[in-house]
């Protein structure tokens, strides 16, 4: 029967806690921060800030000063973990998967892929099989870190985990698709980055003009499908540019 | 009823206190760098102490007001003259339509924030108006500010001066920023990875000094000093990091994540610097040497209160000060 998780608190900083539910990379407990970050987000807990979900932990940020005006104890942070004790408590986790599955499209051509003939070489595999192993599997959205919108998804076939690039590029461009160790995910800007570059997507992975900006959210399940380069670029010049 | 952009400076964003309530996904809460002094600025005036405002670096930008303001600098001094006359840090200024504001010198610190009676007309992006140049939104236009950009003026201002040669007149009172800002070492409490630090790495934090590295910006501070070594030796999961944030760097150097800092990080957490500290390193520059201090959890948020009863105090005497000056006009 499912029942209030085990955890443990530690300050993370004088103005916000991190609640710990297991340890390592593992969609069960996973599913657990998710559902506690829904469950916490409902509560509307006074003082807080921001509620912000990772691998394996749960970080509240509250606000400090006005908490010291308004409750009764000796610190803030020992009022703040006995409310979120009490929560969580009575919180049972989401033991069905309520994940919704997006779907993403991928040109793995070569032009738009600089690390995918390395990557398959280092593997001793083909281009087509490190294509077909990327698109079988039914990704985990662990968190969303980094860059705004950008998705930390696992785990890869044990056949293409693959160590970040030593020396990361300057500059990658935004839709690109990359492997880092047994993640994967996309970049959803320009930015600077180190992981292997093996497709690019041309969705809109941030749309800073929606109320809901990001594509993809913690929890959700993603399912990449490959395209050709001609329905890439006819995709992308239907994409509002930027 | 605007100020204009006559020159843009190095960095000039719009910011107020962050974005917070989205870092699930990803977007960083950003924000000004030194709130105190995003919050005596606005005193000042009389504004809401969180009003957006705008914060520059040096060079800073010039600025032609094209109407009447009462405004205010705070934070660093960079040596501001309005049409040749000296305008001090720390007082509410009656500017004239027509005068430029310019800012000579990097006298002390290494960010100014400019505030006027009323605020700036802007549009939110995510109940923020804080600038997020990655993303391009927030602020003005979702970028640094640029020659002939205009930021118009919530209110109008008839601060007119009876002289009418007079383009600015620096009213007489100031305040004392000085219990605001923490002096000598930076405190901090101690981070998950903490006692991951060998016995001499933990020494060392509090007893060597640390050089701010030229790569320091609006994300975090890079420091440099004698290196600090962890029993960690495999990559960490990624967790959420905080304003604050000490991070130790494989290469054994500290980081100090700042206001556009990433909303996860996988690095050791040796500490976390205070909130209360925040202001006083936010006007810290390259080249800069600190050193750190020790605290614990409960002494940083008595140290972080009494802030709070000092500002609050500061925000009274300043709207005394200028219902006595300018009666009900304000």
């Amino acid at each position: 029967m499912a029942s209030a998780p085990s955890y443990h608190m530690y300050p993370c900083g004088d103005h916000a806690v991190t609640i710990e539910l297991g340890e390592g990379v593992d969609g069960a407990i996973n599913q657990k921060v998710i559902s506690l970050f829904t469950y916490l987000k409902k509560q509307a807990l006074k003082g807080v800030k921001d509620i912000i979900p990772a691998y394996h932990t749960v970080t509240i940020v509250y606000d400090t000063a006005l908490l010291k005006k308004e409750i009764q104890a000796p610190t803030v942070y020992e009022w703040i973990c006995e409310e979120i004790g009490k929560l969580i408590n009575s919180f049972i986790p989401d033991t069905l998967d309520t994940a919704r599955t997006v779907r993403i499209p991928v040109c793995y051509d070569l032009s738009l892929a600089p690390d995918l003939v390395s990557l398959a070489d280092l593997h001793k595999i083909s281009v087509d099989e490190v294509i077909q192993l990327h698109t079988a599997t039914n990704y985990r959205v662990y968190m969303i870190g980094f860059l705004p919108g950008f998705a930390y998804m696992g785990s890869v076939h044990e056949k293409i985990i693959t160590p970040r690039k030593a020396k990361p590029r300057t500059l990658v461009p935004a839709g690109s698709v990359g492997i880092a160790g047994e993640q994967t995910g996309i970049y959803p800007f320009d930015s600077p980055g180190g992981w292997q570059l093996i497709g690019q997507t041309p969705v809109t992975m941030f749309d800073v003009t929606k109320e809901a900006p990001c594509l993809l959210q913690p929890g959700d399940e993603v399912k990449f499908y490959p395209i050709t380069l001609t329905e890439f670029q006819k995709t992308r010049s239907h994409e509002p540019s930027h | 009823m605007s100020l204009r952009i006559n020159k843009s400076g190095l960095l000039d964003t719009i910011q107020d206190v962050g974005r917070y309530g989205y870092q699930h996904l990803g977007i960083n809460p950003g924000g000004v760098m030194d709130t105190t002094a995003m919050q005596i600025a606005n005193a000042l005036v009389g504004n809401d102490l969180n009003e957006a405002i705008v914060e520059m670096h040096f060079p800073a930008a010039e600025i032609v007001f094209e109407e009447h303001a009462l405004m205010a600098l705070s934070g660093a001094d960079f040596a501001a003259e309005i049409n040749g006359e000296p305008v001090p840090v720390l007082h509410p200024v009656i500017v004239q339509k027509g005068a430029t504001l310019k800012f000579k010198q990097n006298q002390s610190g290494a960010r100014v924030y400019l505030a006027v009676y009323g605020g700036y007309r802007l549009t939110d992006w995510l109940q923020s108006y804080s600038t997020h140049l990655k993303v391009k939104a927030g602020g003005f236009e979702g970028r640094a500010l640029q020659k002939n950009d205009c930021l118009f003026f919530k209110e109008l201002q008839n601060y007119s001066l009876p002289n009418t040669e007079q383009l600015c007149k620096v009213l007489h009172w100031t305040v004392n920023a000085d219990s605001l800002y923490m002096t000598g070492a930076v405190q901090f409490i101690p981070g998950a990875e903490y006692h991951a630090l060998d016995s001499k790495s933990r020494q060392r934090l509090e007893t060597a000094s640390f050089n701010i590295l030229q790569q320091s910006d609006r994300m975090g501070y890079r420091l440099q000093g004698e290196s600090v070594s962890s029993s960690i030796q495999k990559e960490m999961i990624s967790t959420a990091v905080t304003r604050g944030t000490i991070q130790l760097l494989p290469d054994g150097q500290l980081i100090i994540l700042m206001a556009d800092h990433q909303t996860t990080g996988g690095y050791p957490r040796v500490g976390h610097v205070i909130s209360a500290n925040l202001p006083a390193l936010a006007q810290k520059k390259a080249g800069d040497k600190i050193s750190f201090q020790k605290i614990d959890l409960s002494a940083a948020e008595e140290i972080l209160f009494a802030q709070e009863r000092n500002l609050q105090q500061l925000q009274n005497a300043c709207n005394f000060r200028l219902q006595e000056y300018f009666g009900n006009k304000i």
